[in-house]
């Protein structure tokens, strides 16, 4: 407030001192020299940094994926071989098959969770309930992770609470390790990222469902829509964009996964939660295979392209 | 019971569920914490006779304090920066429509989807050549860049959100760029600038994978990278890592408790924007 304030002082000081005449000169003269060319100084540092610490690592990657190195000694140019390598080899294509796997769990059940509770919630009055909810929900949001790692390897562990509840409620029979458990690693790890994800929908779905202009709902309703016409008919199409936004955010999310899988399992037991992110640690930090390490990284890369292009071109369609 | 309320009913049961369904897991953990040092408990239960002292022994084991001054570091040499940057190349694309500014745009935003992943390997290289290594730089100068997309990104839609008039208000007044940013873009930018800021603290707060890459010395990572390190060592000692853990995530939960209504429209912004 009192930026602005001052603002206006000053260009008031500024107004009274110049002639009238003298600052419409002026501003013709200061708009011709400062040639739009001049105003990319604004843009520079910006795309400088990026260039430096993102660019060109990334091409740096693509330029490894050619070769076969160790990171140390000499390398050896191998065309598309780490390609060849990785798309040709099954154990390696299970890897990308487990990351859209991880969309199931960290996509399709938030989103659908979510919208199941907005519609749900949709008209209620803001509170002191909304505002608990909302801090409740967005705490897996906050944490790092890693923590959410760390919480849920607990979770899961043989003495942990899923396993007591599960014996709780007589289905002791069904206990077991989940995240060594080679049939329930993966779907376990997936419902870490469903636990994080979330309370991240719904709150956006929440958000989305109450900008729904309500004489959309009245016309339904006047036309005799159940709940389910509504829902269907008015609401969904209103929450085409935030549908949009889970979808985008969390395919990212399971795509490049990397903290909860590393943290949890590792990529085990055997490799059966094992993901592109932690492949290219492991390939890169501990094999020494800097090449096969860029081709994988270059591979999930284009991945998320292709996977997230689509979805942004349909529901970012502006309704002319 | 009219059907909007009975529906109303429904969906505050719903959100109870999500709630408890969240809070399980740091039950679990906080019963786990105050168990006796050294055992194996099970899922939760709460402690006849609760080791409040686990907590000072993970601060201490965990070195809580030159933790907290290094993540603090990290984020100091990383959110300014960003702010700085993006803010400039916001207003010069947004108000000041610099030659190529759709294609320097989209140039920008394809950065949104590239996975971090993706660059540790070149990055190590590269930090390894200019003897970054196993320092905190290493991990702040590629932060500022890999949240440059996003910074620009959000910038942009800001200050395109700003009535032209104003912008020709300050140039009639003989204001240049520079002056007009200064004097009547930037308080406006306020609220969008605090956003920024606290999703970019956020972000780096809990980075993980350059750090584990980058530092070696938990000490010099962010507050993620050393709950990792920390996992690493004390993973087999339940009751203590489970102390640790929690003492970790404290501030960040804490500082958003705090300012929850600043951060909830940061995080719901930010995912939309993004």
């Amino acid at each position: 407030m009192t930026w602005t304030q001052d603002a206006v002082v000053r260009s008031e000081d500024e107004r009274t001192t110049a002639s009238p005449s003298g600052r419409t000169r002026d501003a013709r003269r200061r708009k011709r020299p400062s040639t739009r060319w001049s105003h990319l100084v604004f843009v520079a540092p910006a795309l400088v940094v990026y260039g430096f610490f993102v660019i060109k690592p990334l091409l740096t990657s693509v330029q490894y994926s050619f070769y076969d190195w160790n990171g140390i000694g000499a390398s050896t140019w191998v065309g598309l071989d780490n390609y060849r390598r990785i798309l040709g080899d099954s154990s390696q294509l299970a890897i990308v098959g487990h990351a859209f796997e991880l969309i199931i769990f960290f996509t399709v059940v938030p989103v659908v969770l979510g919208l199941v509770a907005a519609a749900l919630m949709h008209g209620l009055p803001q509170g002191s309930f909304a505002t608990v909810s909302r801090t409740v929900l967005f705490i897996p949001q906050v944490i790092p992770l890693v923590a959410a790692g760390i919480v849920w390897d607990w979770v899961y562990s043989s003495d942990g609470v899923a396993n007591q509840i599960l014996s709780a409620i007589g289905l002791g029979g069904l206990t077991r390790p989940w995240l060594a458990d080679f049939s329930t690693a993966l779907p376990a790890v997936g419902l870490i990222g469903s636990w994080v994800m979330l309370g991240l929908c719904t709150l956006l779905l929440l958000t989305g469902i109450n900008k729904i202009d309500p004489s959309l709902y009245e016309a339904a309703r006047i036309d005799g829509a159940n709940r389910l016409r509504e829902f269907v008919h008015v609401t969904l199409p209103g929450l085409r964009r935030e549908i949009g936004v889970c979808v985008t955010v969390t395919m990212i999310a399971a795509l490049a996964s990397f903290d909860i899988i590393y943290i949890s399992t590792q990529g085990g037991p055997g490799r059966s939660t094992m993901v592109p992110g932690v492949e290219i640690y492991r390939l890169a930090f501990t094999q020494r295979e800097i090449g096969q390490a860029s081709a994988m990284a270059v591979i999930l890369m284009v991945l998320v392209l292709v996977t997230i292009i689509p979805i942004q071109r349909f529901t970012q369609r502006t309704d002319s | 019971m009219s059907a909007p309320a009975r529906s109303h009913l429904t969906g505050r049961a719903m959100l109870v569920l999500f709630m408890v369904l969240t809070l399980i897991p740091f039950v679990t953990l906080f019963s786990t914490a105050l168990q006796p040092p050294g055992t194996i408990p099970t899922g939760v239960s709460w402690p006849s006779d609760p080791h409040w002292g686990n907590f000072v022994d993970a601060w201490r084991i965990a070195n809580l304090g030159p933790l907290l001054r290094s993540s603090l570091l990290i984020v100091l040499g990383v959110v300014p920066a960003s702010l700085f940057l993006a803010v400039l190349a916001g207003y010069g694309l947004a108000t000041l429509r610099v030659p190529f500014s759709n294609a320097i745009f989209v140039f920008f935003v394809l950065g949104l989807t590239i996975p971090f992943e993706s660059l540790i390997t070149p990055l190590y290289y590269q930090m390894q050549s200019l003897g970054l290594l196993n320092s905190r730089w290493a991990l702040i100068l590629p932060l500022i860049a890999l949240y440059m997309p996003f910074g620009v990104f959000w910038m942009r839609a800001h200050f395109l959100s700003v009535p032209a008039e104003l912008t020709e208000a300050a140039t009639i007044d003989g204001a240049g760029p520079w002056r007009a940013l200064r004097h009547v873009h930037l308080p406006l930018a306020m609220p969008a600038m605090s956003s920024l800021a606290i999703l970019l603290f956020l972000w780096t707060w809990n980075q993980f994978v350059l750090a584990l890459v980058l530092v070696d010395d938990p000490l010099k990572r962010t507050m993620a990278g050393a709950l990792g390190a920390f996992q690493g060592q004390y993973g087999t000692d339940i009751v203590l890592l489970s102390a640790g853990a929690l003492l970790i995530m404290a501030p960040t939960v804490i500082v958003f408790v705090i300012f929850q209504r600043q951060f909830s429209r940061a995080l719901l912004q930010g995912a939309v924007k993004g």
